[in-house]
């Protein structure tokens, strides 16, 4: 029987939190079709003691194909690795991450093997019948749920949403086998060359990483009001959304939208001030384990979504929770 | 410069309306629109036209209502549309889009850059992008949001991902896909309207493009849908009114303790 894998993803030889959601979702898939599960990282700088906690975390395999010149994404040449990793290996089933990278890098890669690829799944489960992954993604702005398979391409592929899964526990008893892959010159693409990051990176925050986000929409009325949110995210230690309508004023940066032409976000809490709650907006937002709505307009559609809303003035509520939060207990 | 904006007809959903039973969208009468990421790749192409000269091309993949999308990017300022257009090419996931899209491209003769949206807003995929640059083995850079033109071969792009904004020197020819950051898209001129009346929409189909009919629609696609649902996303909570002094601090006091009850606090 051919492996589930999984993409595991690091930044500065640090392995990023997805790539330990990731074998949540793919040891269950492993488990009911009876196979192993392999997480292979493409990377440079990462520790062997790092690597074995992919092993505690559920892997039996990890492949590791480490360079100096690969501790930057570049689409061209991990796209060379994994496709000829996945000719010589086969594997039934490839997870990554819907990140920047995991988005770019696995049409790509699909393209190069003629196989599918379903993007941003919330759920996968196996086709009792035949084996086949089942794939479901939310669609049109989460008002519907597709569920894709694909019968007779391989591997099957899929990209999951960050945060929308818990890391495993780490087992200390778990056991696993860590192979290095030797690089191969002859996969450096080089076209496209990593120059830097840019110093100057204004206010930007990765929302999709938030476990809290409090976000301020047209009701926060200036920019000046959401140093009121700062304050907030900073006490529940979480960070800033906003609305399109909030960005496009320029109340605050693009980086914070969320919603249709913005970020998809999954905090275990969400809280929304003065966020009416277009329908664009409410699709950045439905995955969120708890939805808090303080709007002084009984009618908004977001309090209508919230499992805890406030009929008020956001001026007065928002000032006596920072008051709560920092009072402690 | 040859640039080439792959763009897509989306349903509009500025105006529509939730079904108050269960949280969706009614989606019957809605008119189709310029998929509004893609207004960012055909301004973005529009800025270097500006800039530096560029010949700016729309595509679009769909049936023959679509060349609507095609006048509205004329009207911005392109100098062509292109409908590629086929019943044959019905139903395709985006791995058999990209296929068609990155022949049709092809077709067209020499490109210098591929632009394209972040994503279109009802597939939600980001995938035909990536995958038409990996059918044409094109460098790819997505999520940019800023360009600078550093010589006829050369762009410098700044890439926002998660930890920030990379800085990559891209060759061309390349595709890039943008984010609303790199520019406001422009509005449509009267000029342009005109001009969008008088432009001869060229279609390219199975007739005059050399394509693997196993690549091609629903046929050629590997994914399948097996099931559409329609979830429930009202949730039923608490709701509780804060109109006054007293009763705002009795409505934060049970906000406080709604969040320690679900351990978020």
């Amino acid at each position: 029987m051919s492996y589930i894998w999984t993409l595991a993803e690091q930044a500065n030889g640090h392995l990023k939190q997805v790539s330990f959601e990731l074998l949540t979702r793919g040891r269950k898939l492993a488990d009911s079709l009876d196979t192993k599960l392999a997480s292979l990282l493409i990377g440079n700088g990462v520790s062997a003691e790092a690597l074995r906690e992919l092993i505690l975390s559920g892997a039996d395999e990890v492949y590791y194909v480490e360079d100096p010149r690969l501790a930057s994404f570049s689409c061209e040449t991990y796209s060379n690795i994994m496709v000829e990793l996945i000719k010589t290996f086969q594997p039934h089933t490839i997870l990554a991450a819907a990140t920047s990278s995991g988005r770019t890098l696995m049409p790509y890669v699909a393209v190069r093997v003629k196989t599918g690829l379903t993007a941003d799944c919330t759920e996968l489960d196996i086709e009792e019948t035949t084996g086949n992954l089942l794939q479901t993604r939310p669609a049109i702005g989460g008002n519907i749920l597709a569920t894709i398979k694909t019968p007779n391409h391989r591997p099957q592929m899929a990209t999951v949403r960050p945060k929308s899964t818990r890391p495993p526990e780490p087992d200390a008893d778990r056991d696993g086998k860590i192979i290095n892959v030797p690089f191969k010159e002859e996969w450096l693409d080089g076209r496209v060359e990593f120059l830097g990051y840019r110093k100057d990176a204004g206010d930007f925050e990765n929302i999709e990483e938030a476990d809290i986000i409090i976000a301020g929409g047209k009701g926060m009325k200036k920019a000046e009001n959401f140093k009121m949110l700062r304050r907030l995210s900073d006490s529940l230690e979480g960070m800033v959304g906003a609305t399109r309508d909030a960005v496009d004023r320029g109340w605050i940066g693009y980086s914070h939208q969320i919603g249709l032409s913005g970020k998809t976000v999954s905090p275990k809490l969400y809280i929304g001030a003065g966020i009416s709650g277009s329908i664009q907006h409410l699709a950045g937002i439905k995955t969120s384990e708890i939805i808090v709505s303080i709007n002084n307009d009984p009618e908004a559609p977001l309090h209508k979504i919230a499992d805890f809303a406030i009929v008020g003035d956001l001026f007065n509520v928002l000032p006596e929770l920072q008051k709560r939060l920092e009072g402690g207990k | 410069m040859n640039i080439i904006v792959p763009i897509k007809q989306v349903p509009e959903t500025s105006n529509v309306k939730m079904d108050p039973e269960t949280g969706t969208m009614v989606r019957s009468g809605v008119e189709s629109v310029v998929n509004p990421l893609d207004l960012y790749a055909l301004e973005a192409a529009l800025s270097l036209k500006d800039s530096h000269g560029a010949t700016v091309t729309a595509v679009t993949m769909g049936p023959p209502k679509a060349r609507k999308v095609l006048d509205m990017a004329i009207s911005m300022g392109c100098d062509d549309g292109v409908l590629v257009s086929d019943r044959k090419f019905g139903g395709a996931d985006t791995w058999a889009t990209s296929y068609t899209l990155s022949e049709a491209i092809k077709a067209l003769g020499n490109v210098d850059l591929i632009i394209a949206g972040e994503r279109a807003t009802d597939g939600d995929t980001a995938q035909v992008g990536p995958g038409i640059a990996a059918w044409m083995n094109l460098p790819l850079a997505t999520y940019i949001s800023d360009i600078e033109v550093e010589s006829e071969k050369s762009l410098i792009v700044e890439r926002l991902v998660e930890e920030g904004y990379e800085r990559l020197r891209l060759p061309l020819p390349a595709l890039i896909t943008v984010v609303k950051e790199i520019a406001s898209p422009r509005l449509p001129t009267l000029r342009g309207k005109k001009k969008a009346m008088q432009t001869e929409i060229r279609t390219l189909s199975t007739e005059n493009l050399t394509l693997e009919s196993t690549n091609l629609g629903l046929k050629g696609s590997p994914t399948k849908v097996v099931k559409i649902e329609t979830p429930k996303v009202t949730r039923g909570g608490t709701v509780v009114e804060a109109m006054d002094d007293a009763s705002v601090t009795e409505a934060v006091d049970r906000l406080m303790d709604f969040l320690r009850q679900r351990e978020v606090v």
